[in-house]
């Protein structure tokens, strides 16, 4: 019986084939919208996510602007930090531009970064190969530098270039280590390779030697790395204070990025954003849907002598019923399942591009398959009930 | 004594048109047994489409007593009237009535399909059914490839599938020519020496007369058994 209905169905789409190709597009549109806004929605999600988690988990940045009596903060300002409770350690941060130089060969532009031990402590995949910075170096103000693939690909021709000298703005740094270019460091960066944007040479070395390099004695960027990431609060509170009292109460002198909450918020917002997304995508189906029931209420019209006759040769009213709810699930079920096949297609296509990593999403495709077949059994339902209470009499008078 | 399969006392049925009472049947008795051919003869408007419609179970009577093969047809619910209408009636329509997207198989197992019969029982029983009508060679033939005496012998297969009680024809020929006519007159008749009890509705006495009894509708009226042929 049900096997004779999916039969009949067949035919019947198959011989209006434009029309149910017509029909169907409302819910091709809709499936496909939902499938690929969702899928590609959480794949730009889940790659930011272990993106900024990577960054950003447990620890906060601090960006001190100063004022101008006093641009950043001095190592008295960054010993009070370092004594708060609950704060691990403190890797300041500066950035300049620097020409490098080794042998004959000379590299501008290059980007010189000067941080501490305790950056790569809580970093220690950054180092492809060597070592990374440590307390003495840091004692000593030793000249040593970490420079990635890039730099040491322009310089070192694939030469190994540990142990080497190199001269970064005249003064002759060792290279004890190189940077592993796969493993992304900080929000900036991670913009840049987003972006495009090429990444050159970039050469870190310890930070207070790059302080004396860019003749200032102040840092005006740091991250403080926290041990009881559920008590980060307090620490902003206590950070805050101590700016308060280092730049004397000025507004706009600091600011204090914890990337935690920053989660959380691009959480809830992507969220709101998928469920907005597939609201619309809704919409769509629910046009599809009224489509389908507008063809199946003329398929019913079209049909009234064909409904009579399996009436009078015994059909009940629930097997006509039956048959034409079976016709309008399979019409849509169709859509749902070319619009499955474009959907993934299209996110598959578009995280390609983006150069994310696809992963279907079980969830989308429940959604838009479940309903699309609500959406026919829901639209199909009442032309299927007028179908089924036709008088065979009049139905067949109707030649 | 042959089985009485239909028995009909005082059948009336009425419409209400508007706010007028319309009565269409008047009374009716009839009673056929088993083994019966019997036309009923009628002008249009008489009243026998809907002693048609009454007797396939399409329609129940406003009032009066039916009893089909031993079983009281009155508040039957739609379903049930479906079931009967799939074992005990087969219909033969005036335009025939095959459904244009199934082969002449196809056609000839739709109501086996209503009945539960399994896919390859009713595959060899439509097979029979269009080898016993001539058609052994128009099998797969779509309803569009066959001449309208041919489309004919496929619906008298279809009503024959189920093996029903009664095989109930409105005016078989009404859309065939004259010669076709006959060869589908000539089918009934042999159908019916075969054993099979027909009812045939019509308004051609030429028609009516191929059968072994004729009754008359008139205005609602069905008069006396016998009419003369001649």
């Amino acid at each position: 019986m049900i096997k004779e209905s999916i039969k009949m169905s067949w035919k019947n789409i198959v011989h209006n084939k434009m029309r149910s190709f017509l029909t169907t597009l409302g819910i091709v549109i809709g499936v496909t919208a939902i499938i690929a806004l969702i899928t590609i929605v959480e794949g730009v999600n889940n790659e930011m996510n272990s993106q900024f988690a990577s960054l950003g988990a447990g620890k906060i940045t601090v960006l001190a602007y100063g004022t101008p009596l006093k641009q950043g903060l001095n190592d008295n300002d960054l010993q009070k930090l370092l004594e708060i409770d609950n704060v691990l350690g403190i890797s300041p941060t500066l950035s300049m531009d620097a020409s490098v130089v080794r042998d004959s060969l000379l590299e501008e532009n290059v980007v010189v970064e000067g941080k501490n031990d305790v950056y790569f402590r809580h970093n220690s995949e950054l180092i492809l190969k060597g070592r990374d910075f440590n307390i003495l170096d840091m004692e000593n103000k030793n000249r040593v530098a970490i420079i990635n693939q890039d730099l040491e690909r322009i310089l070192f021709f694939g030469e190994d270039s540990l142990g080497k000298d190199i001269q970064i703005n005249g003064i002759t740094y060792q290279v004890v280590g190189v940077l592993d270019e796969a493993v992304a460091t900080d929000v900036m960066s991670v913009m840049e390779t987003r972006m495009g944007k090429k990444s050159d040479g970039k050469a870190i070395i310890p930070y207070r030697t790059a302080m004396g390099m860019a003749g200032i004695s102040n840092i005006s960027s740091l991250e403080i790395l926290i041990d009881d990431t559920n008590r980060t609060d307090e620490v902003i509170k206590d950070t805050e204070n101590v700016l308060n009292e280092a730049f004397n109460y000025k507004d706009d002198s600091y600011t204090v990025i914890n990337l935690d909450s920053l989660l959380d918020a691009m959480d809830t917002m992507s969220n709101m954003m998928t469920t907005m997304l597939a609201g619309i995508a809704s919409i769509a189906l629910l046009v599809g849907g009224i489509g389908i029931m507008n063809m199946m209420l003329v398929s019913v019209t079209e049909r009234t002598t064909e409904i009579g006759l399996r009436k009078a040769l015994g059909a009940t009213p629930g097997s006509i019923q039956l048959q034409f709810l079976i016709e309008s699930i399979f019409l849509s079920l169709l859509g749902g399942f070319i619009g499955l096949v474009l959907g993934v297609s299209l996110s598959w296509a578009v995280t390609t591009l983006l150069g994310i990593p696809f992963q279907i999403s079980t969830g989308a495709i429940t959604l838009g398959v479940g309903f699309s077949a609500s959406v026919g059994i829901i639209f199909g339902w009442a032309p299927a009930r007028n179908a089924s209470k036709l008088d065979p009499i009049d139905a067949l008078r109707s030649v | 004594m042959a089985k009485e399969i239909i028995h009909m006392r005082n059948i009336i049925k009425s419409y209400q048109l508007g706010d007028q009472e319309q009565i269409v049947l008047k009374g009716v008795d009839l009673d056929v047994y088993d083994g019966e051919f019997v036309s009923i003869l009628g002008p249009s408007g008489s009243g026998k489409s809907t002693m048609m419609n009454i007797i396939g179970c399409l329609d129940t009577p406003t009032s009066g007593e039916y009893y089909l093969s031993e079983r009281k047809i009155k508040d039957l619910d739609e379903k049930e009237l479906a079931h009967i209408r799939s074992k005990e009636i087969g219909f033969v329509f005036q335009q025939f009535q095959l459904l244009p997207r199934l082969d002449a198989t196809e056609n000839v197992e739709l109501p086996l399909i209503y009945s539960g019969v399994s896919v390859s029982e009713r595959r060899s029983r439509a097979k029979e059914m269009l080898v016993k009508v001539g058609l052994e060679d128009r099998l797969d033939y779509y309803p569009n490839q066959l001449s309208g005496g041919q489309q004919q012998r496929v619906a008298i297969a279809r009503a024959l599938s189920t093996n029903p009680t009664i095989l109930l024809a409105d005016e078989p020929t009404g859309a065939l020519d004259q010669k076709t006519g006959h060869q589908v007159m000539a089918l009934f008749r042999e159908l019916n020496e075969e054993g099979r009890t027909i009812i045939m509705i019509t308004h051609d006495i030429n028609i009516a007369k191929n059968a072994s009894r004729t009754v008359e509708i008139l205005d609602g009226n069905l008069t006396g058994g016998v009419v003369n042929y001649d």
